[in-house]
């Protein structure tokens, strides 16, 4: 085996309540491309805010040893001087500076006068050509793609002389070209040296361009395995992430008689009130009772915005059109107008819109029906406690107590705890936006068993999702949208890949 | 020992919710030593609460103001005004009582909602919208004291607010020296903790969710129970209990009542943690925010009525920096800069600290100068404080 350049030993860290990692080990080879998988909750994020200093030497047992070194980070600046660059989903740039500016923040270069921009923009150069990144470097970072911003990142951390290249969820959010100059980067940098380390959800990436692969499951250290040996297989990384095998992603469902119409919008339109642009155009769109509806559309075709418009229009759209509701007239002014209809609506960003993650789980799961909950104003707290007890176990939330705040839950589960809320709503009509984002196989498989239990009791379902599997695997009748209009219905038979995207990019 | 790990563990867990306990027995302890009882004599300790009556009732609307994540700067003048408006209703216009404290107590909540408006519907920063309203109420407190200059309040029933004590049983042979009534709503209140803490944990043990060990829970109700016991027993030992500090007191529980009961409450704590995810779960942000700034009105005008009562005058420059001590009263209380924690019994408990270092230096005769810097330390140390335990 190569000499490593990084070695995690026995790392143990706990919170109140729960043990995050247990005497987990990771070793990384210089050179390589490694990639670190597992569940929701599994400790991926844990262990490398253990390695980047986040949680300082001290809060946790075990030894870490990097660069030849034995380690003992107490913050993000000692880690990041040894070496170690750990990019985030949410970008840490600023959006109204240069992309220069950006590059060297923190560690600018100065001469007797100051910052010598003159160098600082020479360099710059040189490092935007390292991650083929051919734009000018004066260029404000707010106006770049999001893939582009991800490059600068990327730049940022070679301009310290990155040792070790850590991205956490580096796809998530790149559209698929983005996403593949992003790996010829990474295999170029790997030619330069450069040590690198994904952690990832998506099994064909780490496929694609693992040389190793260490997975974790419960805070453990299940596996690694190594792509020169063959062992970097769709079947082994999902049997062991999950420790068993999962022949099918989508649960069956049991056929069901076609229901009445339960929601429908006609000639719909929505115009954004600050820019006067149109957002939606001329929707028609129903759902029946017991049906999945899928919304396939790529990002800022507008399929949040259309779920928005008819869950009680919160950011104030100008509407025109018409709703019905059991083939009722309605008018949905507020989200509350929406919940008595008995429209739910889980949104697309658990953590921003969805929890309240200084909460806990039970106050999080009854917040969408709390006056169903109270009388007088006055809430029976042993009937919510009796209600987040029944769908902490109904949906296996897996959580030491209700009353754990939901911040201290894994992604998987906290979008249990956004789906329980909205279930106590008791909806007819379930809109759910992206509702396996960010969330493992295993909860994954949990979330669609349970959609498919919801519409055999007869709620309706719009299931609004970038990943065209899902909206294959799962719907019974496909919207295509793009560009704020519906391009596209088709019939679950009739539904494939490729002509779903062809109508999702009209 | 079992005992001693299980004590230290569980005030790691709730420091957060011990800290401003522990800080004011220090504070209370040290100015006791270094005055040589001055400090913790009946009559300091009585006169102490009737000062921290009108700055805990802005303190207790304040703690919600900065939960929803707004702050209000106006209640200081607004309180100083309003003070005034009750003395020229009862002085000039002749009203009687009754009539004054349910007007001045509208007219503030009516104060309130302009903010609470300009916040909520038109966006306006809470800060910006109320510094207007700090300078507006500073004018109009000028406007109103302009010709007269001080307003001599000659009503009894009204001054009784902020300087009288409720009645004893008048020829009770036992106990000569002390305030009898006073005594029975101690134990009263005594007996009603106990009670209500016994049931709240065998209610939480029927849903086998974590209660403190039997010995620490013990420990728990003799040292509350002590802390009540012996604060009736300062209290009767002088004049009893003050109207002030029943006023404080109804006000500090109908407030924890509704913070933590009642469907507002949870409203205006969602809407603190997250005002998005509030608002795609059905709450009406709007109407909690006017909600908010509305009441935060009306005690500003309790707050005037409790000052002016106590001045048995409306001064021209009633409730100056009010606004500043009740912000530090709900800072040092516990609650978070960042919006959704902060519970109104601390900011009470806040006010206390507050005022117990002001009466505490005062008695020492620390100069003014120092007893600002002092207190701007303890305001500082209790943000730090709160910052460095949010994330354990």
């Amino acid at each position: 085996m190569p000499t490593p350049i990084l070695e995690m030993q026995e790392i143990t860290k706990e919170f109140p309540g729960v043990i995050a990692l247990d005497k987990v080990t990771f070793e990384v080879a210089q050179g390589e491309i490694h990639c670190l998988v597992g569940e929701n909750g599994a400790g991926k994020s844990t262990l490398m805010k253990v390695l980047s200093g986040v949680y300082p030497y001290g809060v946790y047992s075990g030894e870490i040893i990097f660069d030849g070194l034995a380690q003992q980070f107490r913050n993000i600046k000692e880690s990041e001087k040894a070496g170690i660059a750990i990019i985030y989903q949410e970008f840490a740039l600023v959006p109204e500076m240069t992309i220069y500016e950006n590059i060297f923040l923190g560690h600018e270069i100065s001469n007797a006068f100051g910052v010598d921009w003159n160098e600082t923009i020479k360099r710059t150069n040189d490092i935007l050509k390292k991650v083929r990144l051919n734009i000018n470097p004066a260029t404000k970072v707010k106006d770049l793609g999001v893939g582009q911003q991800q490059l600068v990142e990327i730049a940022k951390a070679l301009s310290r002389e990155v040792k070790l290249l850590i991205l956490d969820e580096p796809t998530a959010a790149l559209n698929e070209e983005d996403a593949e100059n992003l790996f010829v980067l990474l295999r170029d940098l790997k030619e330069q040296g450069v040590t690198s380390v994904l952690i990832t959800h998506k099994l064909k990436e780490v496929i694609d361009i693992a040389d190793t692969v260490t997975v974790l499951r419960d805070g453990q250290t299940v596996g690694t395995l190594s792509a020169a040996n063959g062992e970097v297989t769709e079947n082994v990384l999902i049997k062991n992430m999950v420790g068993r095998e999962i022949e099918n992603i989508y649960p069956p469902r049991k056929p069901m008689e076609q229901g009445d119409i339960v929601f429908e919008v006609k000639d719909w339109n929505a115009v954004h009130p600050g820019l006067g642009r149109t957002i939606l155009k001329d929707i028609n769109f129903h759902v029946r009772k017991g049906e999945i509806v899928g919304v396939a559309g790529l990002m800022g075709s507008a399929r949040t915005e259309l779920a928005l418009s008819l869950f009680g229009n919160p950011y104030g759209y100008k509407l025109d059109g018409e709703m019905y509701m059991r083939g009722i007239r309605v008018e949905l002014n507020h989200p509350q107008d929406a919940i008595d209809e008995r429209v739910a609506y889980v949104t697309e960003d658990r953590k921003s819109t969805g929890l309240i993650l200084i909460q806990d789980v039970k106050q999080n799961i009854t917040l969408a029906n709390l006056r169903k909950l109270a009388q007088r104003g006055v809430v029976d707290r042993n009937a919510e406690i009796k209600v987040a007890t029944e769908y902490k176990q109904s949906l296996d939330i897996r959580t030491p107590s209700i009353e754990q705040k939901v911040e201290n839950l894994s992604g998987g589960n906290q979008q249990k705890v956004s789906v329980a809320k909205w279930l106590f709503a008791k909806p007819d009509v379930l809109i759910l936006d992206e509702p396996t984002r960010g969330i493992d196989v295993g909860a994954k498989y949990e979330i669609y068993s349970l959609m498919n239990e919801l519409v055999e009791q007869g709620m309706s379902i719009i299931m609004i999702s970038s990943e065209l599997p899902e909206i294959l695997g799962m719907s019974d009748r496909v919207y295509v949208v793009s560009s704020g209009r519906i391009t596209g219905e088709l019939k679950i038979e009739d539904a494939t890949q490729e002509n779903i995207m062809q109508m999702a990019t009209l | 020992m079992t005992f001693f790990n299980n004590a230290t563990r569980i005030f790691r867990q709730n420091i957060r919710e011990y800290g401003m306990f522990i800080a004011l027995f220090v504070i209370m302890a040290i100015f006791s030593i270094t005055t040589d009882g001055i400090f913790i004599s009946s009559r300091n300790i009585s006169n102490l609460i009737n000062q921290a009556g009108f700055i805990a009732v802005l303190g207790i609307g304040m703690t919600l103001v900065i939960v929803i994540r707004h702050i209000d700067l106006s209640v200081g003048f607004l309180a100083g005004f309003l003070g005034a408006v009750a003395a020229i209703a009862m002085v000039s216009w002749g009203w009687p009582v009754i009539v004054v404290i349910p007007f001045v107590l509208l007219l503030g909540a009516l104060a309130g909602l302009i903010p609470g408006f300009l916040v909520a519907r038109l966006k306006i920063p809470a800060f910006v919208a109320t510094l207007a309203g700090w300078l507006i109420y500073r004018g109009a407190l000028l406007v109103v004291t302009q010709s007269t200059g001080t307003i001599i309040i000659p009503n009894d029933a009204f001054n009784a607010i902020g300087n009288g004590y409720i009645p004893d049983i008048p020829r009770v042979p036992i106990f000569p020296e002390v305030h009898k009534v006073t005594l029975l709503l101690g134990i009263i209140a005594i007996i009603l903790y106990v009670f209500n803490e016994i049931r709240t944990r065998r209610n939480k043990q029927s849903y086998n969710f974590e209660v403190l060990p039997p010995d620490l829970f013990a420990l728990k109700l003799v040292f509350v129970s002590a802390l009540i016991g012996g604060l009736t027993w300062v209290l009767a030992g002088f004049n009893g209990l003050s109207w002030t500090a029943v006023i404080v007191i109804l006000v500090a529980l109908i407030y924890h009542f509704v913070t933590t009961n009642t469907v507002l409450g949870r409203h205006i704590y969602a809407v603190g943690g997250n005002p998005e995810a509030a608002k795609l779960s059905g709450v009406n942000v709007n109407r909690i925010t006017l909600v908010v700034f509305g009441q935060m009105g009306m005690l500003s005008a309790l707050s005037g009525i409790l000052f002016a009562a106590r001045l048995q005058s409306a001064t021209t420059t009633a409730g100056t920096l009010f606004e500043l001590d009740a912000i530090a009263a709900a800072f040092v209380g516990g609650v978070s800069a960042g919006g959704g924690i902060g519970k109104v019994i601390g900011s009470l408990v806040g006010a206390l600290v507050m005022i117990s270092l002001t009466s505490g230096m005062n008695l020492m005769g620390i100069d003014i100068a120092y007893q600002y810097i002092v207190r701007g330390a303890v305001l500082a140390a209790a943000v730090i404080f709160d910052v460095a335990t949010r994330n354990r």
